[in-house]
């Protein structure tokens, strides 16, 4: 096998493959972030007293988490388009080709159908917070906004976090699907290199050995976290 | 006679008719008791009887149905301006301590000072220091709640509840959770507190520190009170057959 074609340059396809892998991991962590912080919005909207807000975030993760997340991208990408295209057309008047930007619509795509994912882990990890924890707040006369922030929060985190880092990992390997609407990240770099040098199996196996490689050093922070978290907890 | 019916005493904690439901299942039944400031009160009965019940909608754990509960004149109410006056003067130790885990036993103590009390964090830690010396653990202030021992853990959590400085302290079977060889220590600190004179509703199946510290003994029994008597007087001649049979079996080793 000629490694040659994984090399830089113009005669080889390693840094294509890098720049996807830097894509890869730009749609990932944006992606998550916005799942992370989908997670604790409607966490609380399905924790809430207030029944609609309740309905509200049962209706997100039913959704979100029923349908197939490529369903979702091509919804979004064509169904952003759709409603681009008409407000544009609708409100300035403009009728020429327009669409969202392929990351945006990627880290939209993927985000909302994590947060789902999240939303579920976080409120499964508020709810294991012992019941005492907020009778011991409610007493001392803390509001419930300082209940949740110092003494609900911190908990529920501890425990969330390892269901977190699993979606991390889900997250990033479905970055994936995004290939489909075209934008270049690291599994859209491994066709058009494999297309072009007819060896799909080098390209293919290199575009798994850099999943793995930002997987196996992302996990290194989330096992930090852990520990961190875990402070005053030894068992 | 006149005092009572809708008026009521300026201080102290008084209960009227309260009446607490959960569905069809009534908890507490027609309870009436009133207790003084600076007066020690243990409540006692077997389990199911109503006594965490009561203390706890004293301080709005739970929700009375009917009746009415005053603290210091200020009538209980699930209005959340009224429970956070009432958990200003009202304190309150849980059976199962519920120190805050992710905190040290310090913070724990800091925690409220700081957010309901907004003193400065060197007045919290020292006053959260004066009191962990009150209950003997000022060398634990920096250590978390899983390091410490049962007993010191309840103790932090007396010293948590004293750092508001409350004028009622409500303990809720103090010592269940606790190991034999623990419950001495912290019903030492409680008997202490009780020297010092604040006003103590104890719900305990102590009975040798019922005797030594409560002005008043209230026995419960499915949901009712059966008897309030003065504490000497509960223990040598108990008036209901109930708090006699009640009394041999929690005495008889």
């Amino acid at each position: 096998m000629d490694l040659s074609i994984l090399s830089f340059g113009a005669s080889g396809w390693g840094d294509e493959m890098l720049v996807g892998a830097g894509m890869t991991f730009a749609v990932a962590i944006s992606s998550y972030a916005l799942a992370l912080l989908i997670g604790v919005v409607f966490a609380a909207c399905k924790l809430s007293p207030i029944a609609p807000l309740r309905w509200f975030g049962n209706f997100y993760t039913t959704v979100f988490r029923g349908v197939p997340e490529l369903l979702i991208i091509y919804l979004v990408f064509f169904g952003g388009e759709m409603l681009l295209r008409s407000v544009a057309e609708g409100i300035f008047g403009y009728d020429g080709y327009i669409s969202l930007p392929l990351f945006v619509t990627g880290m939209l795509c993927i985000g909302l159908g994590a947060g789902a994912f999240c939303t579920e882990v976080i409120r499964g990890a508020v709810l294991a917070v012992p019941k005492g924890q907020h009778e011991a707040s409610e007493v001392l006369g803390l509001s419930s906004w300082e209940k949740a922030y110092f003494v609900i929060f911190p908990q529920a985190l501890r425990i969330a976090l390892p269901g977190l880092a699993n979606v991390w990992q889900v997250t990033l390997k479905e970055t994936a699907l995004i290939s489909v609407i075209g934008l270049v990240e690291v599994m859209r770099a491994a066709k058009i290199a494999s297309g072009a040098t007819h060896q799909p199996f080098t390209f293919y196996m290199y575009a798994a050995v850099l999943f793995l490689v930002i997987t196996s050093v992302t996990n290194k922070g989330f096992v930090r976290a852990e520990r961190w978290s875990n402070k005053g907890m030894e068992r | 006679m006149s005092e009572q019916g809708n008026a009521h005493s300026r201080t102290g904690i008084e209960l009227q008719n309260v009446d607490l439901f959960y569905g069809q299942f009534q908890a507490l039944k027609n309870i009436n008791l009133s207790v003084a400031q600076g007066e020690k009160v243990v409540i006692c009965g077997s389990s199911g009887s109503g006594k965490s019940t009561l203390i706890r909608s004293v301080i709005g754990l739970e929700h009375h149905s009917s009746g009415s509960i005053f603290i210091n004149g200020e009538r209980m109410c699930t209005d959340p301006k009224v429970m956070a006056h009432v958990r200003r003067d009202v304190g309150m130790v849980f059976q199962q301590f519920n120190l805050f885990p992710h905190l040290t036993i310090a913070e724990n103590c800091m925690l409220a000072l700081l957010r309901v009390k907004k003193i400065s964090k060197e007045d919290a830690r020292a006053r959260a220091m004066t009191y962990l010396e009150r209950v003997h653990i000022p060398d634990q202030a920096d250590k978390y709640p899983s390091q410490l021992s049962g007993g010191q853990q309840q103790r932090a959590a007396i010293a948590r509840a004293l750092c508001m400085q409350p004028q009622y302290l409500l303990f809720d079977e103090p010592t269940s959770a606790l190991d034999p060889e623990m419950v001495n220590e912290v019903l030492d600190v409680m008997v202490e507190m009780a020297n010092d004179g604040i006003t103590m509703i104890c719900v305990t199946h102590e009975m040798g520190f019922a005797r030594e510290v409560a002005d008043r003994m209230v026995f419960m029994d499915r949901g009712q009170i059966l008897e309030i008597g003065d504490s000497e007087e509960f223990f040598t001649a108990p008036k209901h057959e109930r708090t006699k049979n009640f009394l041999d079996t929690i005495l008889s080793h």
